[in-house]
């Protein structure tokens, strides 16, 4: 599903100005990634989308429907929401039922309900711990928990706010498989981190936010090689980037084996060259 | 500074002993990181250096563990925190909902300490410029984002000046930027010789830039301890789930294909996969 946003400003009732009319358009089916340094305005964009939030001015889409004529509830069968802080979105008393509150407020049947919720608990790693109480869950099981409730609900459109935050090298793994699962299906997923490593792995598309605006949207590697403008975000680059940059090396590696590639054709040339 | 002999330590109900006989000494002024993978033991060892665990948490500690001169068990909470700052994992649960502004929380461990006002004010006045946060001075703690809400929490600790520097993945919510002023400020604090510095993260390449020493927690144990690059280095780091560095594992795959050379360590830092991919 297509989300729109058509000229949105946000003015909190403070008087801050957290979005300058945003345009921003992603594909059904597509995979952006979200950066900008804290208060850039990346969560307040998101917001919009599910409704927490309302545009002040401008209009936005999730599909077809203007946000605006949408209550929360209505637009939450559209869009799933992984919140930054998992505690926010934790107060059932055992993982279960945790995970089968979205389907059930959704209205699904009962076995339908049940098949979802073991699905989300299972790619998340914690079908084991159905029984257990969030509060009794480390805070990278909340957080997985958090995520397996939002991946229950199977929405078209998913907001996933800081995902990869005190997960270890195997759950990174375990939510980048996650989310290439869900690309497959075509979902569309809207990515915030600060982690542009992570960020490089999963998504094809980035868009770099400051003040409340959009400096930089297009493919990753060419947003990310950006130096300039990264920095005008108060955004370091991914370390492979990092690394070819201070080499003065050409082209944007994303992993090691592109890095590897580049390095090695370039390598040859210099040494031609002398 | 921290000496732990044989340090077990188990929550209650639990049959497993989360922290298992372990044997540390880290001096004063040294900067030692911790990484681990989920469940490794990471939190539990924060907290028994804090000594909530076993004064808060309750559970049994065998062994011994020293914080300077204060044996952990038997010493109480509010001695151990004259000595030991602990920054929470989550920043918001370290807010102690007694102050209603930002410099209200953090002079708020300082009135606990029993210092007097005037020092307080000082005090609170240079964590605040420190760490950027004089514009949220009279704001809520409440009514800020994550990541300032991170900056409060360790901002409060720092004006304690602790002996024992206890960070939990203190900058987990900090944009890159935010993440190295924070940096600069525990490595400066740490070079001053007087604050012995202990930091879990995730984030192996801001250890690897700014640690002296790294610890890798197992189910418990110490599997390995040393200087940051020999371990960060390490293959066994991928082995434990913790994983390595993209300058490593992209230094190790150019090395097979001998593209660089291949003595010593790999990289673990920009500095170092530079020079080596010169």
């Amino acid at each position: 599903m297509r989300v729109k946003v058509d000229g949105a400003s946000f003015v909190y009732p403070s008087g801050v100005r957290a979005l300058d009319e945003i345009h921003l358009e992603v594909r059904s089916g597509e995979t952006v990634a979200i950066v900008g340094e804290n208060g850039a305005g990346k969560t307040t964009l998101v917001k919009l989308f599910n409704g927490l939030l309302r545009p002040t001015t401008g209009r936005v889409l999730v599909g077809n429907w203007d946000v605006q004529q949408y209550s929360t509830a209505q637009l939450a069968a559209r869009v799933g929401f992984l919140f930054q802080n998992p505690d926010e979105q934790l107060f059932e008393r055992s993982a279960e039922r945790e995970v089968a509150f979205g389907p059930r407020n959704l209205g699904f049947s009962d076995s339908k309900i049940t098949s979802r919720t073991r699905i989300a608990l299972q790619l998340v790693g914690l079908l084991d711990k159905a029984q257990v109480n969030p509060y009794d869950m480390q805070p990278f099981e909340r957080k997985l928990l958090a995520l397996a409730s939002t991946l229950a609900m199977e929405t078209p459109v998913l907001v996933l706010d800081e995902p990869s935050i005190g997960q270890d090298a195997a759950g990174r793994q375990r939510i980048r498989r996650i989310l290439a699962g869900l690309h497959k299906r075509k979902q569309t997923l809207l990515l915030i981190s600060h982690d542009l490593d992570f960020c490089a792995q999963v998504a094809k598309r980035g868009v770099v936010m400051a003040g409340g605006r959009i400096l930089a949207d297009g493919p990753i590697s060419d947003v990310f090689a950006q130096a300039k403008l990264l920095g005008q975000a108060a955004v370091s680059p991914p370390q492979l980037i990092r690394l070819a940059q201070g080499l003065k090396m050409p082209g944007a590696p994303l992993t090691p084996s592109q890095f590897v590639k580049i390095y090695s054709a370039w390598r040859s040339r210099r040494k031609r060259a002398s | 500074m921290i000496s732990l002999r044989n340090f077990s330590y188990r929550y209650p109900s639990q049959e497993r002993f989360a922290l298992q006989e372990l044997n540390l000494e880290i001096k004063a002024g040294q900067f030692c990181g911790v990484v681990g993978a989920n469940g490794a033991g990471k939190s539990t060892l924060c907290y028994a250096l804090s000594g909530f665990a076993p004064h808060f948490f309750r559970g049994e500690v065998q062994g011994q563990g020293l914080i300077g001169k204060l044996d952990i068990a038997k010493s109480s909470l509010g001695e151990l925190a004259g000595e030991v700052g602990l920054v929470f994992q989550n920043a918001f649960n370290q807010i102690s909902g007694a102050r209603f502004t930002v410099r209200g929380e953090i002079a708020f461990g300082l009135e606990n300490l029993g210092i007097a006002r005037r020092q307080i004010q000082a005090r609170v006045d240079d964590v605040l410029d420190a760490l950027n946060l004089t514009d949220l001075a009279s704001r809520s703690p409440y009514e800020l984002s994550g990541g300032q809400q991170q900056r409060v929490a360790i901002a409060s600790i720092l004006a304690m000046r602790p002996k024992v520097l206890v960070l939990d993945e203190p900058v987990s919510q900090l944009d890159p930027h935010g993440t190295e002023e924070i940096f600069k400020i525990i490595e400066m604090i740490s070079q001053s010789g007087e604050t012995t510095v202990v930091l879990v993260e995730h984030k192996l390449e801001w250890l690897a830039a700014y640690a002296d020493r790294v610890l890798v927690l197992d189910q418990g144990r110490v599997v390995m301890d040393g200087p940051a690059r020999s371990v960060l280095a390490s293959a066994d780091m991928m082995k434990l789930g913790i994983g390595r560095t993209q300058y490593s594992q992209v230094a190790e795959i150019a090395r097979k294909q001998g593209l660089v050379s291949d003595a010593g360590l790999l990289p673990v830092t920009l500095k170092q996969a530079r020079a080596l991919f010169r």
